[in-house]
Formats: C-alpha cells, structure tokens, sequence
C-alpha cells in the first residue's frame, strides 16, 4: 500500500467548480510532478469539507489545516512553503489562529462520517471504510421483516420536516402482496437556506445509495427512483457514477449476491417546483403531471407511484440507515436523545465566524450548535434571531437560545427542523423585511389547488408589504396571524399550513418591530 | 428533429418531464414551441392541454422564445438578505431589460428563481448551467462582459 506524507483534500462543489477548481488540481499535480512530490502529497477530490469559505477550499492532512479562496497563483508559494518546508502559508488559511477545526464538526458522526475524506467517486474507498457491509447483512443475514423491526426499534424519525417514524413507514407497506412496489427517494430539497441533501450527495453518494437497497429489501421494492431537483448539477453527476459503479460491482442489479433479490435504481430530475418536496405532489410530478398534491388517505405506503405501494425517504433519512443496520439499534441509540436517537445535519449560515457544515446529536441547543460549530458570532457582531428552518420555519431570538434542538422539544415547531437550516442574523436585520422575503415566497411557490392557500398567500403578501411600506394598521398584523391559522387548518398540504409558522413566531418574539413601523 | 428526441424514450406519460426537458435544450431560444407541443402530444398520446398545464407549472420550462444565456438569480430569503436586490437593480440596468425580459440582441434572458440551494455564497444566480456566487455589483459587470465576448 502507498503511504503519503500529506494529503491535500479539495472540496469540489458548486463554488469550487466556477471558481476552476479542476484546472487547480491539474495546476497543483504539476506542480508536485516537477518537484518530484507526486509519491509523498496525495491530492484528491472530495465533498463538503465543513466550512463554506471562499472560492476553491482545501483542507490539508495530518496537520488539519484549511485553505480558503486559494487560486492557481498560489501554488508555488503553497507547495514550497508548505509541502516542501512545512510551514502552511497563513495568508490563505481560514483561520490563521488554527482555533476551529470544521472537521471536528462530523467527526465519529454517522451521516457525514466519510464526507470530504473519501473521494466520492470511487466506490473502493466507501468499501474500503466498512461500507456495503449492512448491504450484504441486510441481504444475507437479515429477513425483511427484521430490518423493519430494527429500524423501529432505533427511533429513527424522517429527517424531511414531518419527523414520522421510518420504520412505522416502512411496516404500512412491507406486508402488502403485489407485484410491484416502490422506493422514492425525496431529493428535491426545495427550502430556502437548505442544502444538507445536496452535501450529504456530494460528499458520499454511496451511504444513500446503500440506504436505498436497504429500504427496498425491507419493504420488498425492486425499484427505486431518486427524484432530485435539476439545479443539482454536481450531484446528479455523481450519483449517476455511483449507480453506475454499483452495477459493475453487482451491488445492484439481478439477483444480488445470489440471494434472489433484484433491484435497479434510477434518476429522476425534477422541473422547478418547490411543492414538490410534498410526497404526494413529488409522485405526481414522477407520474409526468403538475405537482399538485393528492388527498391522503390512501397514503403513499399503500398507493402511491402508479397506484403501487411506495416508501417516499428524504434523503438524511436513508442515509442514516446502513449505519443502523450494521451497529444495530442499539448503537444508533448511542446519539441523541431518547426520545429522539440520532444525529441532525445543519447548514449554519448568516453572521456566524465559520459559517458551514455540522452534524450534531440530537438535542444539542442552539447556543452550543452556534458557538461550538460555527465559532460563534462574526466579530463586531451582535445575534438577533435566527431562522430555523428555511421559510416554513421559525423565527427564534435570544431568549430562545437554549431550546433543545429535537422533534421533542422543538413540539409545535416540530417541522422546522427537518430541513437543518440555520440562519443567524445580526441586530442590523430587519424581521419584517426578512418575513416580507418570507411570504414572498409562499405567495410564489402556492401550487394554487386549494383555495385557503392560493388566496391566503396573496393576502399574507400584501398585508406584509403594507407593513413593510409603513402603511400598515394593528389590525393588518392579526390579520396576517388570523389568515395563516386558517390556512394552517384548511390548506390541503403541508405548504399551506407552513407560513403560520414564520408568522407567529416573529409576532412572538419581534411584535415591537412591526409596531413600530405601523401607521399612526 | 422533435422525433429524434422523443424516441429516445418510451411513449409513456412519465417520460413528459425529460422530454420537454430535452425539447427545450435543443432549442437554441430555449423554449418549448407549439409545434413541440403538439409532436410530443401525437407521441405520448397525452392532450395538449395536459402539457400546457405541466409546462407552465415547472419553473424551468418556457414557452416564450428566450436568450443564448438565461440568467436565474435567486431571490429567497437567504439571497434577499446578502442584497440580492441590489444585484437585480444592476442586472436590469446592465443589460437593459425587466425581470423575465430577454435582451434586444437575443443574447440574455433575466429570470428570478426560488432558492438554488447554494446559500453559502449568497446571494447566487445560475447562467445556463453554471452557478455564480458571492455576487457583488462588480462582478456582474465582469461576468456580463465575459459572456458578451463568448460568440
């Protein structure tokens, strides 16, 4: 086995690529060739590396340092000083002090253990760190009604937003006998200030992957579909290769590891429709038609794509489940609360030092997700508020700061914390205007098939732009917390019964705000 | 030219979505004409008005000519917040055109978009398939002048 001094991980995502990270790579691999380094620093490219610094980030190991906006000029100062003499070059570090240590943030995790440390594209090295091994024990050693039970007995709850237990899901349609069932897979992550899917795909598309074949065992499908949203260039990309891998490794396909089972796996690229994070509205839109929402029951679990029974996972959700089955409930217990066991990824942005990545227990406050994750505040900042959530969620303020971050906990806003956006804003940010920005949004995405959510989201729109405009009455503001109740009882999906949410909790915590912009 | 893409996949209504996908790709306006329309309609034996009502409710898809380079710039909270308002307001008066409007030189068309899921380096827009990001007012004179010399 080779052995490397140094490893240079570049995290390729979104902003590595327009920032030219492939021509860096190339660049830096020249670069170590002409000084015959090539057999000591190994360069690879990887996912999400913790922190969303600028341009093309890097982190560099053993010695756990991070680069950040570093360009193809750089490299001879890089190489010189850092690889050759050892001494890492502060100008371009992220945190020069060396204080914050992003990959601390999933360290010993579960979701994003192998996240920005294995290349994503090859399969060997996702096997090479344990993985496909709950694949073959879940198809091997374990019969479907098992990995149902166990699945259940580890408390794991959907990490979409409605927090139903996966595996209570997974036992509506595991016992029905038909010809054909189903396993989707909810990558259509739509809500403002989430991404988490998007990393989880990028940095270890084979943990969904295998999540997936373990699903559809335990269920009994023989198909899955990712159906995932089309701006998500980079993950599409990968996926594709890593099913494509699968097959060459017959990880998939007919009759797996002789045991019988045949499963096939597929893309699905969504359209543009934030609606469609709604199962019922996504397997509509699988079907070719509009993504309106259906009426439930029957649920998803006994009909769904093509009147065939099907489980629709988010993909955090599925991602969690090798490591079930391979350390059993039990060692899935081991994080979290017991209420609510397991892990939570966040996405911390706004006016934090380190904004980025973090997977913590479940129940960790966010106070200590804040501080400890993301360093705190940004200097010469002041926290105000933070959203939680995304638009379908809550706005909190300081008070509030150590509220439990669980389903538990978190009770009647239970359903922000699926989408694991965090954004903190300074004392300097409006809440009207940001909850102008909010209904602004809902007003857009109603898909416009039931009337309290087509209408109330034009209503909630114009009395925030009233406000917003100084034009505003006390009236206008019960109003608006009037009208998003009743939608909140009558919308027909969660998308309607959502911007009560927002609404309610900046009148709570930020009722001054909005007075003070009323009319006299 | 309609058939060669549709054949690709099966006559079934599912394939709609990638179809049109497809469809609007190969079109160097970037849109889904009537007469696309009604060729896929014939293949998938789906009435029109069922893919009307599925091409006006994606955001993606158009039925309006539109630019060489179709600019979405997110305007969800995230983005609204790191002033993308600011970035729109130099948008329409660098290339001279409304949200939704397509340049008199055919080369852009400004649309806005709900949240890109690259709130990290808000605020962001995409151009064709390229995400841009950390958008300050300079740099969309740099990008825009960028893609004006690209012929």
């Amino acid at each position: 086995m080779k052995y490397y001094r140094a490893h240079v991980l570049i995290g390729i995502n979104e902003t590595s690529l327009q920032a030219g990270a492939h021509e860096f790579v190339s660049a830096l691999k020249n670069e170590l060739a002409k000084l015959d380094l090539t057999a000591e620093i190994n360069v690879l490219e990887t996912g999400p590396l913790g922190f969303f610094g600028r341009g093309i980030c890097a982190t560099v190991y053993p010695e756990n340092v991070n680069y950040e906006n570093i360009k193809i000029e750089d490299i001879p100062e890089l190489v010189s000083d850092h690889f050759l003499k050892g001494r890492p070059v502060r100008r371009l570090m992220l945190d020069s002090g060396a204080r914050f240590s992003p990959k601390f943030n999933y360290e010993n995790r579960i979701v994003l253990r192998n996240s920005g440390i294995l290349d994503p594209e090859n399969v060997d090295e996702y096997i090479g760190a344990g993985g496909y091994e709950a694949w073959e024990k879940a198809l091997l050693e374990m019969q479907p009604g098992q990995i149902v039970d166990e699945v259940k007995k580890s408390g794991l709850r959907g990490r979409g937003g409605a927090g139903f237990p996966t595996g209570l899901k997974w036992s509506f349609t595991a016992p029905i006998e038909c010809e054909q069932k189903y396993v989707v897979v909810n990558a259509d992550e739509g809500e403002p200030g989430t991404f988490k899917d998007r990393l989880i795909m990028e940095g270890d598309p084979h943990q969904l992957l295998e999540g997936i074949m373990i699903a559809s065992r335990a269920v009994g499908a023989t198909k899955a579909w990712i159906y995932i949203r089309g701006e998500y260039k980079l993950s599409i990309s990968r996926l594709r290769h890593a099913i494509q891998q699968c097959y060459e490794y017959g990880l998939l396909g007919k009759n797996i590891f002789e045991s019988g089972f045949d499963l096939d796996i597929d893309l699905k690229i969504g359209a543009g429709a934030y609606v469609c994070g709604e199962e019922t509205a996504l397997i509509e839109s699988l079907e070719g038609n509009r993504g309106n929402p259906r009426w439930k029951p029957p649920f998803p679990g006994v009909k769904g794509l093509w009147q065939c029974p099907t489980v629709v996972n988010n993909v955090e959700t599925l991602a969690n489940v090798p490591y079930i089955i391979k350390n059993g409930a039990d060692g899935y217990k081991k994080f979290g609360t017991p209420e609510c066991p397991g892990t939570k990824v966040y996405t911390i942005l706004g006016d934090v030092a380190y904004p980025g990545l973090c997977e913590a227990d479940m129940g960790t406050t966010l106070r200590t997700i804040i501080n400890e994750y993301a360093g705190g505040m940004k200097k010469g900042f002041r926290f105000k508020a933070a959203l939680i959530g995304g638009a379908a969620g809550v706005i909190l303020n300081e008070r509030m700061l150590d509220v439990k971050m669980d389903l538990h906990s978190l009770n009647q806003y239970a359903a922000v914390l699926g989408s694991g956006a965090i954004l903190v804003m300074n004392e300097n940010t409006s809440i009207v205007d940001m909850l102008w920005s909010i209904l602004r949004f809902f007003r857009h995405e109603s898909c416009g098939k039931c009337a309290p959510c087509r209408n109330g989201s034009q209503q909630l729109y114009a009395l925030i732009n009233k406000i917003k405009h100084g034009q505003g009455t006390v009236e206008d503001i019960d109003m608006m917390l009037l009208i998003s109740e009743t939608m909140q009882q009558t919308s027909f999906c969660a998308l309607g019964q959502s911007p009560v949410m927002p609404i309610r909790s900046a009148l709570e915590n930020f009722r001054d705000e909005f007075l003070a912009l009323i009319k006299e | 030219m309609y058939q060669e893409i549709m054949t690709k996949y099966t006559p079934t209504k599912d394939n709609l979505i990638y179809i049109l996908h497809d469809i609007q790709d190969s079109h160097p306006q970037h849109y889904i004409s009537e007469e696309a329309v009604q060729a896929v309609s014939e293949y998938l034996s789906v009435p029109t008005n069922h893919i009307y009502g599925v091409i006006t409710f994606y955001s993606m898809y158009s039925t309006k000519p539109r630019g060489k380079n179709i600019i979405r710039l997110c305007e969800s909270p995230h983005c609204y917040i790191k002033g993308s308002e600011n970035i729109l307001r130099k948008l329409k008066n660098t290339l001279n055109v409304s949200s939704g409007g397509t340049t008199k030189d055919g080369l852009f068309t400004l649309e806005l978009c709900a949240c890109l899921g690259v709130c990290g380096n808000a605020p962001v827009m995409m151009i064709n398939d390229d995400v841009y990001g950390d958008l300050t007012e300079e740099k969309i004179e740099e990008i825009v002048a960028k893609l004006r010399e690209v012929k």
